[in-house]
């Protein structure tokens, strides 16, 4: 008789990072399996400002569900999150403002532009429209699309995930990461 | 009796006389043109009168014409009259180079955000305004977006990221 709880064996299980194990230990590099935890458990913060947002709510929802890739809670407030999406047109007078909440975030951080405007200005090639937010903060991916579907900006996740999985643990620590900041103003 | 547009620019012309010009009626709505330095007297007039009553500011806008030469900018204010149900159009116009036209804020307190605005996109300066400040726009601007002085597409921008659009990069 099969038992009354059946077991979900459909598991998709991560990948164990390389290293040496033996008898009851297994011995491997610290900022792998910080990366393995933090890509797996991002927590995003949806910063909507038109249609783009709409195509990350369908994201968010039952249909595409974020969730299956462990991003499923958002945060809104920028002090617990590790991913700012910026889904939309930013206008010139909010670039300060997206700005705040990028420096709201805690390190380690990253940002994905969603659609052409976040990432280019867009169609809207006029004097009131910020003309790519990585004017104001740096970018770690570009969604294209205008809006793009779910499926382009869970393909921008899963690189951010990528990227957080192999980001050595001394990368926010280097020079290059600091020059990166100070050509924005960010100390 | 109905307030018609008949009465009302009877009205007027009994107490302006030729102070207002450029009379049209277009889809019904009554329009006149009046001279910048007179503008609070006739909507004086237009709000206290009686019969007339324009108690409400339904719109303040700004229009470029280029083509008029010395009288560029143009002011357009929309009275509504509450109680019969009728509306003006009143326009003034004033020169480019000295753009002042004295604020509205005194008689409709709806006058001060549009005013705001109208100088924001036009640079229209309202004389005695409580806080003439931009709205709209980014503080740091030093120009006037909707006046027709701009070509389409300024290759000079330094804003524009040209590299995204296979023009060369201006961003290291």
């Amino acid at each position: 008789m099969s038992r009354p709880v059946q077991y979900n064996t459909n598991v998709k299980l991560a990948e164990m990072p390389e290293g040496y194990s033996g008898e009851g230990f297994m011995a491997t590099s610290f900022d792998k399996i910080v990366g393995l935890a933090r890509s797996n458990s991002l927590w995003p913060l949806p910063f909507a400002t038109s249609c783009c947002g709409i195509e990350f709510m369908a994201t968010m929802g039952s249909h595409y569900d974020l969730g299956r890739f462990g991003a499923e809670r958002m945060g809104f407030t920028p002090r617990q999150c590790d991913v700012l999406l910026v889904a939309g047109t930013i206008a010139k007078k909010m670039g300060p403002i997206l700005r705040q909440v990028y420096l709201q975030m805690a390190e380690p951080r990253w940002v994905i532009a969603i659609g052409a405007c976040a990432s280019s200005g867009g169609i809207f090639d006029t004097y009131s429209v910020l003309q790519g937010i990585d004017q104001v903060i740096p970018v770690d991916v570009y969604v294209s699309g205008c809006p793009p579907r779910p499926e382009a900006i869970l393909e921008g996740i899963l690189h951010v995930q990528n990227l957080v999985h192999n980001e050595s643990l001394r990368r926010r620590n280097s020079d290059h990461y600091k020059a990166l900041l100070e050509s924005y103003g960010i100390q | 009796m109905a307030l018609t547009n008949e009465i009302i620019k009877n009205r007027l012309n009994e107490k302006f006389g030729e102070q207002l010009t450029e009379w049209e009626e277009q889809y019904g709505l009554l329009t006149c043109t009046m001279p910048a330095a007179a503008n609070l007297k006739v909507l004086q007039f237009l709000y206290d009168d009686e019969q007339l009553r324009f108690r409400f500011m339904t719109d303040l806008a700004g229009v470029h014409y280029p083509d008029r030469k010395g009288e560029e900018l143009c002011v357009v204010y929309h009275l509504h009259n509450m109680a019969d149900g009728i509306r003006i159009r009143l326009k003034t116009y004033v020169p480019v180079a000295k753009p002042d036209v004295f604020t509205a804020t005194q008689l409709f307190a709806a006058a001060n955000w549009m005013e705001r605005e109208t100088y924001d996109f036009y640079g229209i300066n309202f004389v005695g305004h409580p806080d003439l400040r931009r709205i709209l726009n980014v503080d740091e601007m030093d120009y006037f977006p909707m006046r027709k002085e701009y070509a389409l597409e300024d290759p000079t921008r330094t804003d524009k990221d040209d590299e995204m659009f296979g023009r060369g990069g201006t961003i290291v």
